[in-house]
């Protein structure tokens, strides 16, 4: 899949803006995307564009330009962002339009995400007794996993302190204060062993992608990115995930070694092919998990990765080097735009201060959500 | 004493001596699902017929819910001020299905993955009739 190019990025401010719509977000976004490939709304073939929270994503034409275009409202949960971009690329490749735009915002009330546990099908008796919440699930997966593979507390600690570290550098993140390993240690248990700065929060903020065909990308910008592959899958029977009443006594992979696997293999690559990674850190568990599910190591090998600064911007596989989810947040829409986002500025070298030292040729993303699906994007220069 | 209701019919037998989860089997392929659904997630089949789940299984994994869920949807007390941590898990039912539940046990030191657990029907809420509202739960066999 070599014939569809990034050509431009933009991006609003991840965090909290009160007083501004989360679609004005989006739209903050799109401008941003439009003026880095020096292109205008009007030259939009086609859109995709999506928010779990926010709103119908079509109706920003009315404060784009109304000009005709096909724009697709995209609504898949945690995947959003990645099937907008799925849905985009695929748009080119069929050869229906040759440049278009994949957009994805959001805008969460403050604290855990309120789960509607009917259109999540689930009965009402599951959010009534107190089950309906995300976090569970993340303190439940990485619960066993330590006892399985050995994975200590002061690594779960220091993945939130390299993501901070990592925001402070980034002036699009909405945490931008580095944090001690003590310091996340000793913050308020949420769901153990998982405590507040080990988990992201829901949030705000916007990201476009203006897509085109590659055999035109060089009209647009100097060092147009080329996607590998983009990939969306849904959990397999067997799988541990979220929102799940009961689960199979055989565990079977999840959605992300799905994904994965099937990204490296339509892109004819492979794990050791990457220079760089973003992976879904909902808290710092999840990255560290995502680490082998992504084929990146095998089970248990990120305590030692971790702990000796292997995924840190400077070591030999840096993993989510604008902060992650936990120091930008998580607007549902907009997460795995973000990290294709970041992907292209350090594929790019315009990374700036956290910029990675590897000359990378390479980046994969992950973006994992409810209710067990997940999304994966491999790019080259 | 107050009327004691459950949180909602089909979920588990109750009123009842012996109180048990109400599940389905697979009458193809065998699988067993929690709560009752008309479609088998593993062969996709359809035909799916009742079946009272086992009353004792094993500690899978668990969590601590440490702060106040939001409500709605949930119906316990979400007061910060008086709200009550309460442990969450996976209990493995053998030869039938692993079930998420409230555990009785909020206490990190006191729970361990392959712990003995067993079903238990716990108290929730009062609702605006006085009744008392239950659920089910899975407590450690001491």
């Amino acid at each position: 899949m070599d014939d569809v190019a990034i050509v431009g990025i933009g991006m609003h401010e991840f965090g909290r803006h009160d007083g501004m719509s989360g679609q004005d977000q989006g739209v903050v976004a799109v401008r941003r995307a439009l003026a880095d490939a020096g292109l205008r709304w009007e030259d939009m073939e086609f859109a995709f564009g999506g928010s779990a929270a926010a709103g119908a994503a079509d109706t920003m034409v009315s404060k784009l330009g109304l000009t005709g275009l096909q724009f697709i409202n995209v609504s898949n949960g945690c995947a959003t962002g990645g099937s907008a971009l799925f849905s985009a690329v695929n748009t080119i490749k069929s050869g229906t339009f040759d440049l278009g735009i994949a957009i994805g915002y959001d805008k969460h009330e403050r604290g855990a995400f309120r789960v509607n546990t009917r259109a999540s099908g689930l009965g009402d008796w599951y959010g009534k007794s107190g089950l309906a919440l995300t976090t569970q699930f993340f303190g439940m997966k990485i619960n066993r996993y330590m006892e399985e593979f050995g994975i200590s507390h002061s690594t779960l600690a220091k993945v939130s302190v390299k993501a901070m570290k990592n925001g402070s550098i980034n002036p699009m993140a909405w945490r931008r204060k580095p944090l001690s390993e003590n310091e996340v240690l000793e913050s308020r248990m949420l769901s153990y062993p998982l405590t507040q700065y080990m988990f992201c929060s829901p949030g705000e903020g916007g990201v476009a992608l203006v897509l085109a065909r590659a055999d035109r990308a060089k009209d647009y910008c100097d060092t147009p990115i080329h996607l590998k592959s983009a990939v969306v899958r849904s959990r397999r029977f067997g799988s541990f995930e979220v929102m799940a009443p009961s689960l199979a006594l055989d565990r079977a992979a999840g959605p992300t070694v799905d994904a994965s696997a099937a990204a490296f293999e339509a892109a004819g690559m492979t794990p050791a092919d990457m220079d760089i990674a973003q992976l879904q850190d909902t808290e710092s568990g999840a990255e560290i998990m995502h680490m082998a599910e992504c084929g990146f190591c095998e089970d248990g090998e990120q305590e030692e990765l971790i702990q000796s600064g292997a995924t840190d911007i400077g070591g030999s596989f840096p993993i989510n080097t604008d902060g992650g989810c936990l120091a930008n947040g998580e607007p549902v829409g907009a997460s795995g735009l973000r990290q294709v986002y970041e992907n292209v500025l350090q594929l790019r070298g315009d990374a700036g201060e956290r910029q990675v030292p590897n000359d990378p040729h390479t980046a994969f993303t992950h973006v994992y959500g409810a209710p067990g699906i997940s999304g994966v994007t491999i790019l080259s220069r | 004493m107050a009327t004691q209701v459950p949180v909602e019919e089909g979920v588990f037998s109750w009123p009842s001596d012996d109180p048990r989860l109400l599940g389905s089997r697979c009458a193809d392929c065998g699988t067993v699902v929690f709560p009752r659904q008309h479609g088998c997630p593993r062969c996709t089949g359809s035909d799916m017929r009742d079946t009272e789940l086992g009353t004792h299984g094993t500690l899978w994994t668990w969590t601590v819910q440490a702060f106040p869920p939001k409500a709605p949807p949930f119906i316990g007390d979400a007061d910060p001020a008086t709200f009550e941590p309460y442990g969450v898990g996976y209990v493995e039912l053998p030869g039938e299905v692993k079930v998420e539940a409230r555990l009785t046990e909020s206490d990190p030191e006191k729970l361990s993955v392959g712990q003995e657990m067993e079903l238990r029907i716990v108290p929730l809420t009062t609702d605006d009739e006085g009744n008392e509202v239950v659920t089910f739960a899975f407590a450690p066999v001491s």
